[in-house]
């Protein structure tokens, strides 16, 4: 555990890749083959089956401090990390031990077959052998989340480093269902032919906002433009007779999309498609609201009259593998001309459509079409390079998503409560009104979008403008107005405004704007007719 | 009857009747008592102001002309109807605890304190009283100290790696206190220590009252970075990074705090390594300290002021929230506090 926990220390005590990188190099060079592949699980978000409630795990905490569990709660609530805050709050480890990375895991999965009493002796004789970043690594062994700023990219680029293998490669290897229980460092990385499990999707290529136009991009014939779909990105694997659904952050989804298995019908084994999940009814002209699509992404078994209320349908823009062969070094354009094939004999009642291209020979044309975007329940346009093969990971150049501007209200902050984690003691989460009359009526909250410098700034004003305080939240002078940007707006029974926006963030501090002239309640029910 | 409290707390600070005189007033009042200089405690613009002999001469420096009386640590002065001390709090060198007493009723206003010794300040000395006015800026029970021996060796082996790797070692802390405290801890062998103009404003202030600090060089203009390979340099954190800074060419910042003992904390200062350094008391040390006051009523000023008052309610004292405008150990601005 020593030897992990030092690269853990090194990696989170550095913002700069080159350390990270060296770092993980050093340890995927030198560590045992079954600590490194469990360091590539933990690093890719795969855990060892949780062997402790995280119910127990804080009441024994608070029982070995000495804190009461409230205590430890709201310790628990401004440190933000569960594991992090074990660790702080237990008395100083009295012993230390060199028990390997992989000896705890082992260990931890063992509990599984013990009772409750002798997982309880187990965690805290570790506790008491743990100091320091161990003693916190062996918490969010139990926990799960290794987030500390390592992404697959630096992962793989380190591990390409210790191995030799492309990185390219080496990202396809690491994707989809391996898990140490199964799998070997040598099977996983280092094999020549890596057994082709049929599960394994393509790491997806992901855009990059173009924030100025399309006009520094060159000519237009060399780009494809389509719509920017809001749904949720999604890989069709059809391999061997059966199908696998992956979302963009690697979860295989297959179970809560079930309508997508008569795509196998319709199109052959060895045929992978990236494209947009989006619930879209039969004959319909646009696809539903994200909103009806929120529905389904919660449930891992789908009822019949869900499926029936809100049928999804992969839109598909790319074709990845076709006739069990890997075409992403193929051009773009090649790419969509397959697919196009491939999708010209689809009947209407399949669960995969083509995403049209739209046809431009100028900006300006994509331009006056982007404007129309909402009316489409689309988010904007995506455009691609024609040329281009399909990257992995969000690579700057070929794919761009221009996104409509966000909506935007500006609405006046009544509550403020402090953050937790990074965010610890700065008032950072705010509640925000629009004008009723003379009454300010609360309809949305926000947590993001302002500097930390505006966050300190908001936070010496929050202490000294407090009218009155519950638990955590603070009430506030109504002065501040923000110009908050949402994605879109629903109609809403829970909330007293009556509506609830999607995705609202702070888009702007209008430090120049009179209280009295926010937004009312008036214009947000015009924009929930207009937009709703 | 009921007797009027010793100490009452206003919207200028808190209040003597007695005495008629404020602890640490944050608004302009006829006379102020002192506990130390840090921005926040010693504000601009009182008529009169009462501090330790240790505290005068860094307020001066800090308030310019103002019309100040110095105390020795213990000697009682006799002010109104009241019997006012000043008692070690261990914060930075020269705070106080003030100990007011009327018709034998005691309070104590701690202001800031920590009671482990720095070996710098004068230690924090326990006083015993029927009422005490307590911070609880690290009032969480995840906050607690490391030695401060080691502390110092995590900081000398960073020192050390930097200068083995060719980089200047830029370390922040307040000017006043926290500064100082970390120089006494550096081992001078790894190379020199430089400081920036504000912390050796405080240097020389404090040397001239005696207090054993290493050889320091200033970093001023005159100051050429390249003949001093190795160097620390010991800064407001509000320096870092600054064009100053990058005078001297490829570097490493670290941040000395008690925020520090929070990883969440530690990354948003990006790129900052962090140590665990207060000159505030962690959870046992706010909890010793209360208890050998042996005072049943506490009144709890900055920080986790909710969190800790009902901690301190469930343990059997009496303790109460009074809101002020201390600040405890300010994070990001790099203000003085």
């Amino acid at each position: 555990m020593k030897r992990f926990a030092a690269l853990f220390n090194t990696i989170d005590q550095s913002t700069k890749t080159t350390v990270k990188v060296a770092a993980l190099a050093e340890y995927f060079s030198a560590a045992d083959p079954v600590d490194k592949l469990w360091t590539t699980a933990l690093f890719s978000g795969r855990r060892p089956k949780r062997a402790v409630t995280t119910t127990r795990l804080r009441e024994w905490a608070a029982e070995v401090s000495g804190v009461p569990l409230w205590l430890f709660e709201d310790s628990y609530a401004i440190v933000g990390d569960l594991a992090e805050t074990i660790a702080l709050v237990l008395p100083p480890n009295q012993s230390s031990t060199d028990h390997s990375l992989s000896h705890w895991i082992n260990a931890l999965r063992g509990l599984a077959d013990v009772d409750e009493q002798a997982r309880k002796a187990f965690v805290l004789d570790a506790w008491q052998q743990l100091g320091g970043t161990e003693r916190f690594v062996f918490n969010k062994l139990i926990t799960g989340g290794f987030r500390m700023g390592v992404s697959q990219k630096l992962m793989t680029r380190a591990m390409a480093r210790a191995t030799g293998k492309p990185e390219q490669e080496l990202a396809h290897r690491l994707m989809g269902n391996w898990h140490p229980d199964t799998d070997t460092w040598h099977s996983l990385i280092e094999a020549e032919d890596a057994s082709a499990d049929a599960s394994r999707p393509y790491p997806f290529y992901l855009a990059y906002a173009l924030e100025d136009g399309p006009e520094p991009l060159g000519d237009p014939a060399d780009w494809r433009a389509e719509w920017k779909w809001d749904g949720i990105r999604g890989q069709l694997i059809l391999r061997d007779g059966t199908y696998f659904v992956w979302s963009r952050g690697e979860e295989l989804m297959t179970d809560r999309f079930p309508e997508l298995a008569a795509a196998i019908n319709h199109l052959p084994a060895g045929t992978v498609l990236d494209g947009e999940l989006l619930v879209w009814h039969a004959g319909a002209e646009n696809p539903s609201s994200f909103n009806t699509l929120q529905a389904r992404i919660g449930r891992k078994t789908v009822p019949k009259k869900l499926l029936t209320d809100a049928p999804v349908v992969l839109h598909a823009y790319d074709l990845l593998e076709w006739q069990g062969k890997d075409i992403r070094d193929t051009p773009f354009a090649k790419r969509r001309v397959l697919l196009e094939a491939a999708c010209a004999d689809l009947p209407d009642d399949a669960p995969v459509k083509l995403s049209p291209q739209h046809q431009f020979t100028d900006w300006d044309t994509l331009t006056d079409l982007r404007a129309t975007a909402r009316d489409e329940n689309a988010e904007g346009l995506m455009l691609k390079r024609a040329d281009s093969p399909y990257l992995s990971g969000r690579k700057k150049g070929d794919w761009w998503k221009w996104k409509l501007d966000p909506l935007t209200i500006d609405a006046v902050m009544i509550y403020a409560q402090s953050g937790s984690g990074r965010r610890a003691n700065l008032f950072t989460d705010f509640t925000f009104a629009v004008w009723n009359g003379n009454d300010l009526v609360p309809f949305t909250k926000a947590y993001s979008g302002l500097t930390d410098a505006e966050f300190r700034k908001i936070t010496a004003w929050v202490k000294k403008n407090t009218l009155e305080r519950f638990g955590p939240v603070r009430k506030v002078t109504p002065h501040h107005v923000f110009e908050i940007a949402f994605e879109g707006i629903q109609a809403s029974k829970r909330h007293k405004s009556g509506v609830a926006l999607r995705f609202p963030r702070m888009k702007r501090w209008r430090e120049d704007k009179p209280l009295q002239e926010a937004n009312t309640l008036d214009d947000l029910n015009e924009m929930l007719r207009i937009y709703g | 009857m009921t007797r009027t409290p010793v100490l009452t707390f206003t919207d200028k600070g808190i209040y003597c009747p007695a005495g008629d005189f404020y602890i640490d007033p944050w608004r302009p009042v006829d006379r102020a008592l002192i506990t130390h200089g840090h921005a926040d405690h010693a504000r601009w613009g009182m008529g009169t102001y009462l501090a330790t002999h240790a505290a005068l001469p860094v307020m001066r420096h800090r308030l310019g002309d103002i019309s100040a009386t110095g105390v020795r640590f213990g000697e009682v002065t006799r002010i109104g109807d009241a019997h006012v001390s000043f008692h070690p709090a261990g914060h930075v060198p020269g705070s106080a605890q003030i100990r007011v007493e009327v018709d034998g009723e005691v309070w104590v206003a701690s202001g800031d304190y920590k009671v482990i010794d720095d070996g710098l300040s004068e230690a924090f000395e326990p006083v015993k009283c029927h009422h005490f006015i307590s911070e609880s800026t690290f009032g969480l029970p995840v906050f607690r100290w490391e030695p401060q021996a080691d502390v110092a060796a995590e900081i000398n082996a960073w020192w050390a790696a930097c200068a083995a790797a060719g980089k200047t070692a830029f370390l922040g802390a307040y000017a006043l206190g926290k500064a100082q405290r970390l120089m006494t801890m550096l081992d001078p062998d790894i190379g020199p220590i430089l400081t920036h103009t504000a912390v050796e404003n405080t240097n020389r202030i404090l040397r001239e009252q005696g207090l054993a600090l290493p050889d320091t060089l200033v970093a001023n203009a005159d100051l050429n970075p390249k003949d001093h390979p190795g160097a620390i340099v010991v800064t407001p954190p509000s320096a870092m990074g600054s064009a100053w800074a990058r005078k001297f060419g490829p570097q490493e910042n670290a941040f000395a705090s008690g925020w520090m003992a929070v990883r969440g904390i530690r990354r948003r200062r990006a790129g900052d390594r962090g140590f665990i350094i207060s000159d505030h008391a962690d959870w046992n040390g706010l909890l010793s300290a209360i208890t050998e006051t042996g005072a049943e009523n506490i009144y709890v000023t900055h920080g986790y002021t909710d969190i800790f008052t009902r901690y301190l309610n469930e343990s059997g004292w009496s303790a109460k929230v009074v809101p002020t405008q201390f600040e405890g150990e300010s994070l990001d601005q790099g203000e003085e506090a």
